[in-house]
C-alpha cells in the first residue's frame, strides 16, 4: 500500500477566539489563518469580532483595524493600498485578490483570509514567491535591441504600442499564478500565467529584436505547455488583464511560425 | 548584544531602498564595474514608484517647440526660488537623456501619431518662460511610474545587481563623520546584517506617513531620513511639504495631474470653475501648492461640495471617452474603486492631500551628502537620490512630473560619480563594534518593549497632530501648539509595546521602527515650519502671506536628537552650473 502522509504543518488547528470589545451591534466575524515559525506550533485560525460600523470598505481596511487595535502580532504585506503595488495579495473568501481593492462587503456570513494558496508561508498571511521571482528573472524582461543610434527613442506606431495594452499593467501580484492548479501542481517547472503575461509582453513588443528566441525559449512542454487553458488565471486577476489570452497567443505565434 | 547573529559583507556600493532612483543608480554601478549590493524592504516592484501616473517631465519636444531652459525657469518658479539652481541647470538639461535612455530600456510610453514619446500637459510646465501652456510630460498613459519601476527592474537584472530583499534597514556605520556602510535585518530568517562599503547611497523615499491622509504607501516612513538623523546629520527644507490637489475625498488616493492635464477641471458648489480666478492664465494647470491652496478656500468660504462642504469636484466627463479610455484608464479604475465614481459620468470628489516632501537629505548635483559647518561640507560615504534628497532642484514646491525625472537624473548621476570615487574592490576599514552595539541596543530596547501604548496610537496621534497643525494654511499658533502635541507622541515611545518578540516578518517590530522613524521627521517637520516666518511654495503661513527674500531665501537644516532640535541655515545657490543658462532672479510668482 502507498502511504500517503500531508506535510506535518497542513493540518490546521483552531487559535484564539477575540471578542469584540467595543459593544458594537455591528460585528463580523473575521476567520484569518496564523502560522509562526519561531513558534514551533502548528497553523491555526484565530477569529477576530471585528465593529463594522467603524470599518472602511475593504478587507485591506478590515486587517489594518485588527492589527492596529485588537493583536498587533498579525503578519501581512501591504504597501501601496490602491492596486499598483502588489503586495496585499491574499486568498479571501476562497478567491484570490488584492485585499486592498476587495470590499468586504461583498463577502457573506464570516470573512476568511488565507495567503495566496499553495505557496511555502512564511509567516501567517505571507507567502513566499522566490520560484515566481526567479522565473519571472529567466523570461529576461528587459528590451532587447540592435538599435545602435542612441539620441533618439525607438519609434513605435500607437497600433503596435496598443498591443502592449493589457501585458504591461501586470503588477506581478501572483493571484493569478497561484490560482492555476497546473502552477500547484508543478509550480517549479511550469512558468505559470504571471510570467507568461510578461514573456509575451516583451515578445510582442515590435522594438524588441529577439522575439524568434524568447519564442523558442518558452516553447518547453512544461514551461508553457503545462498551460491546460483552466482559466483560473483570468478570473483570479485584480486588474482584469487575460493571462490565458496572452498564453494562447504564445502557442499560436509558436504553431504558425 | 551577542544574542543576535551577525552576518558580515563588504561592497563597493550599498544603495538603500530599490524604488526608481535605487534602481537606476544600481544599473548604473553596476554598468561601471563596482560591486553593488541593493537593499530594499519590499520587493523592488512594490516600490513606491509605482504609484506615480502623470508622467516624467522632459523638453524633448516631440509635441511643439521645446527648450531645457524653459524647463529650468519652470521649475525655478515652481520652486518659489528656493531651488538651487546649479542643481536645476543639471536636472533640466539632463532630462532628455534620461527619458530617450528609459525608453531603450523598454519603458511602454504612450506614442504620437508619428511614434514618438507622447507627452502630455502639467501643472506650471510652460512654453518660452511662462507664456502658454506646453506638452513637457512624457507618459505611459497614467501609469508612468508603474512602468519605470518595472522596466529598471528588469535592467537591475540584466545587469545582475545583487538584490537583499525584504531587510529592514536600521542605521548608518560611521567612523569620523564618514559613512562606512550599514546595518540591516533580515526580515526572513531574522539575521542582522553589516554591510560595509566605500559609499552608501540613500534611495529611501519620502516620509507622507507623518500626516493621516496622504497618498503615501504604508511603507513610505523616511527610513532613511531618519537614519541621517541618529548619525547626528541634518536634514533640509522639512517644512515643505506638498498636498496633492486632487486626492480622492476620503480614501486619499491620488488622481493624477493628468486629468486637467488632458482638460479636466475644479469645480465648486456652486458650480464655478474657481480656478480661474486664482490663477487667470494657467487655471487649473497652475502649480500645485497654489491648485490645493485655492481648493482650502473654496472650502473655508463655505463652496465646497457634499454634506460636510469639505470637498471639492474634478469633472473629466466632458472629456472624449476614447482619451480617458487610452490616456487614463488607471485614474478611471480608482475612482471606480476608491470614489464608487464612473468618471464618463460624474465628477470625482477631490480634497489636497499629502503628497510629496521637498525636504529630506541635503545634496549637491552629484547626489553627494552635505552638511553645514560654517560652510557647506560633503559628508564622505555618503550619498543620498530621489525624493528622499533634498538637491534641492524642487525648493519649496514641485511641479508635477520632475519627481520621476529627479529619480532617473539623479539616480545616474550618483551612479557616476560613485565610479569616480571608488576603485573597485579596495579593501576595507576596520570600524569598531560600537557603531554595532548602539544600533542593536535601539533595536532590542524596541523589540522588547512591554509599555502600555500600542504603536499604532501613538502613529495615530501623531498623523492627527500634523494633520490639523501643520497643513495646507500654517499659523503662529497652529505651529506652537503643534511643537508641543508632536512632542507627546514622541515621549509616548517610553512606554511602547511590541507584542511579537519574534525576528522573522515581525511586522510589530517593523511598524515599530518604523514609527520610531517617523515621529523625527514630524518633530523637525514643525519646528522647521514653525521658524520659517514667511509664506513661500507649499509652505503657506496666513500670519506671513508674503515670501520674505530678504530674510528666508535660505535652506532650513535641522538636526534632531531625540526631541531636541537644532535649526539653521544656508544660503541658496544664486549660481548656474554653466554659461548656457543665466541666473533666474525672484520674481513675483503669478500663474
Amino acid at each position: 500500500m502507498v502511504q500517503i502522509n500531508l506535510p506535518e504543518n497542513s493540518k490546521v488547528k483552531k487559535g484564539k477566539y477575540y471578542k469584540d470589545t467595543t459593544g458594537s451591534k455591528n460585528i463580523k466575524k473575521v476567520n484569518i489563518y496564523r502560522w509562526d515559525p519561531s513558534s514551533g506550533e502548528k497553523p491555526r485560525i484565530d477569529t477576530y469580532e471585528v465593529d463594522m460600523d467603524n470599518c472602511p470598505s475593504k478587507v485591506l481596511d478590515l486587517l489594518n483595524k485588527i492589527k492596529n487595535e485588537i493583536d498587533s502580532s498579525l503578519a501581512y504585506r501591504r504597501s501601496c493600498s490602491h492596486g499598483v503595488c502588489g503586495s496585499c495579495a491574499m486568498n479571501m473568501d476562497g478567491k484570490n485578490g488584492l485585499a486592498c481593492t476587495k470590499p468586504h462587503a461583498e463577502i457573506d456570513g464570516d470573512i476568511n483570509i488565507y495567503p495566496l494558496p499553495h505557496l511555502k508561508v512564511k509567516k501567517d498571511l505571507i507567502g513566499d514567491l522566490s520560484i515566481l521571482y526567479k522565473q519571472y528573472e529567466s523570461i529576461e524582461p528587459w528590451l532587447k535591441t540592435n538599435k545602435k543610434v542612441e539620441a533618439k527613442e525607438i519609434y513605435q506606431s500607437r497600433e503596435d504600442r496598443s498591443k502592449l495594452d493589457g501585458a504591461y499593467e501586470c503588477i506581478m501580484c501572483a493571484c493569478c499564478s497561484t490560482a492555476c492548479p497546473s502552477y500547484w501542481w508543478n509550480g517549479d517547472k511550469y512558468l505559470g500565467p504571471a510570467v507568461l503575461l510578461q514573456a509575451y509582453r516583451w515578445i510582442i513588443d515590435s522594438r524588441d529584436d529577439e522575439r524568434k528566441e524568447r519564442l523558442k525559449k518558452v516553447a518547453d512542454e512544461f514551461k508553457l505547455y503545462r498551460c491546460h487553458t483552466i482559466m483560473n488565471c483570468t478570473n483570479a486577476c485584480p486588474k482584469g488583464l487575460n493571462p490565458a489570452k496572452a498564453i494562447a497567443e504564445i502557442k499560436k505565434m509558436l504553431a504558425t511560425n | 548584544m551577542s544574542s543576535y547573529k551577525i552576518i558580515d559583507h563588504e561592497y563597493d556600493v550599498v544603495v538603500l531602498g530599490a524604488g526608481g532612483s535605487g534602481l537606476r543608480a544600481a544599473v548604473g554601478l553596476s554598468e561601471a564595474g563596482l560591486k553593488t549590493a541593493c537593499i530594499s524592504k519590499v520587493f523592488p516592484t512594490r516600490s513606491h514608484t509605482s504609484a506615480a501616473q502623470g508622467g516624467i517631465s522632459a523638453a524633448l519636444g516631440n509635441m511643439g517647440e521645446d527648450d531645457w531652459r524653459w524647463h529650468m525657469y519652470d521649475t525655478v518658479k515652481g520652486a518659489d526660488w528656493l531651488g538651487d539652481q546649479d542643481c536645476i541647470e543639471y536636472l533640466c538639461k539632463e532630462a532628455p537623456r534620461a527619458v530617450i535612455e528609459l525608453e531603450r530600456y523598454g519603458v511602454p510610453f504612450s506614442r504620437t501619431e508619428d511614434g514618438k514619446i507622447y507627452q502630455r500637459p502639467f501643472g506650471g510646465m510652460t512654453k518660452n518662460y511662462g507664456n502658454e501652456t506646453v506638452q513637457r510630460t512624457c507618459a505611459a498613459a497614467d501609469r508612468t511610474g508603474h512602468a519605470i519601476l518595472h522596466t529598471l527592474y528588469g535592467q537591475a537584472l540584466k545587469h545582475n545587481t545583487e538584490f537583499f530583499i525584504e531587510y529592514f534597514a536600521l542605521d548608518l556605520l560611521m567612523k569620523d563623520g564618514a559613512c562606512k556602510g550599514l546595518i540591516a535585518w533580515n526580515l526572513d530568517d531574522g539575521t542582522i546584517h553589516r554591510f560595509r562599503s566605500h559609499i552608501t547611497i540613500i534611495a529611501t523615499g519620502g516620509y507622507g506617513k507623518i500626516y493621516y491622509s496622504s497618498t503615501s504607501a504604508h511603507t513610505c516612513t523616511g527610513d532613511g531620513n531618519a537614519m541621517i538623523l541618529r548619525a547626528g546629520l541634518p536634514l533640509q527644507d522639512m517644512e515643505f511639504v506638498q498636498f496633492h490637489p486632487t486626492g480622492i475625498y476620503g480614501h486619499g488616493t491620488l488622481i493624477s495631474e493628468g486629468v486637467r492635464g488632458e482638460g479636466g477641471y475644479l469645480v465648486n458648489s456652486k458650480g464655478e470653475r474657481f480656478m480661474e480666478r486664482y490663477a487667470p492664465k494657467a487655471k487649473d494647470l497652475a502649480s500645485r501648492d497654489v491648485v490645493s491652496r485655492s481648493i482650502a478656500i473654496e472650502i473655508n468660504e463655505g463652496r465646497g461640495v457634499g454634506k460636510e462642504q469639505d470637498h471639492v469636484h474634478l469633472h473629466l466627463s466632458h472629456l472624449d471617452s476614447k482619451v480617458i479610455e487610452e490616456r487614463l484608464p488607471g485614474i478611471s479604475e480608482s475612482s471606480r474603486l476608491f470614489a464608487n465614481v464612473d468618471v464618463t459620468k460624474e465628477p470625482i470628489p477631490v480634497v489636497p492631500t499629502v503628497h510629496y516632501n521637498m525636504g529630506g537629505i541635503p545634496t549637491n548635483y552629484k547626489a553627494e551628502v552635505m552638511t553645514v559647518n560654517g560652510s557647506e561640507k560633503i559628508v564622505p560615504g555618503l550619498m543620498a537620490i530621489g525624493e528622499a534628497a533634498c538637491v534641492s532642484v524642487h525648493g519649496a514646491n514641485r511641479l508635477g512630473s520632475n519627481s520621476l525625472i529627479d529619480l532617473v537624473v539623479f539616480g545616474r548621476a550618483a551612479a557616476k560619480r560613485a565610479a569616480e570615487l571608488v576603485k573597485p574592490e579596495t579593501p576595507h576599514e576596520e570600524i569598531s563594534e560600537s557603531e554595532t552595539e548602539k544600533c542593536l541596543e535601539r533595536f532590542d530596547k524596541l523589540r522588547n518593549a512591554n509599555g502600555e501604548n500600542k504603536t499604532a496610537d501613538l502613529r495615530l496621534a501623531m498623523q492627527k497632530t500634523m494633520q490639523l497643525k501643520c497643513a495646507v494654511f500654517r499659523t503662529d499658533k497652529t505651529l506652537k501648539e503643534g511643537i508641543n502635541d508632536i512632542r507627546k507622541s514622541f515621549d509616548g515611545m517610553e512606554n511602547i509595546s511590541v507584542k511579537d518578540k519574534s525576528l522573522i516578518y515581525n511586522t510589530d517590530l517593523v511598524e515599530t521602527l518604523e514609527f520610531d522613524n517617523l515621529i523625527r521627521q514630524a518633530i523637525i517637520t514643525m519646528d522647521s515650519a514653525y521658524q520659517r516666518k514667511e509664506s513661500r511654495g507649499a509652505h503657506a503661513r496666513d500670519d506671513f502671506p508674503k515670501r520674505d527674500d530678504e530674510k528666508f531665501m535660505k535652506h532650513t537644516l535641522s538636526w534632531c536628537n531625540g526631541k531636541e532640535t537644532k535649526i539653521d541655515y544656508r544660503p541658496v545657490h544664486k549660481t548656474t552650473l554653466t554659461s548656457d543658462v543665466q541666473y533666474f532672479p525672484p520674481q513675483e510668482r503669478v500663474y
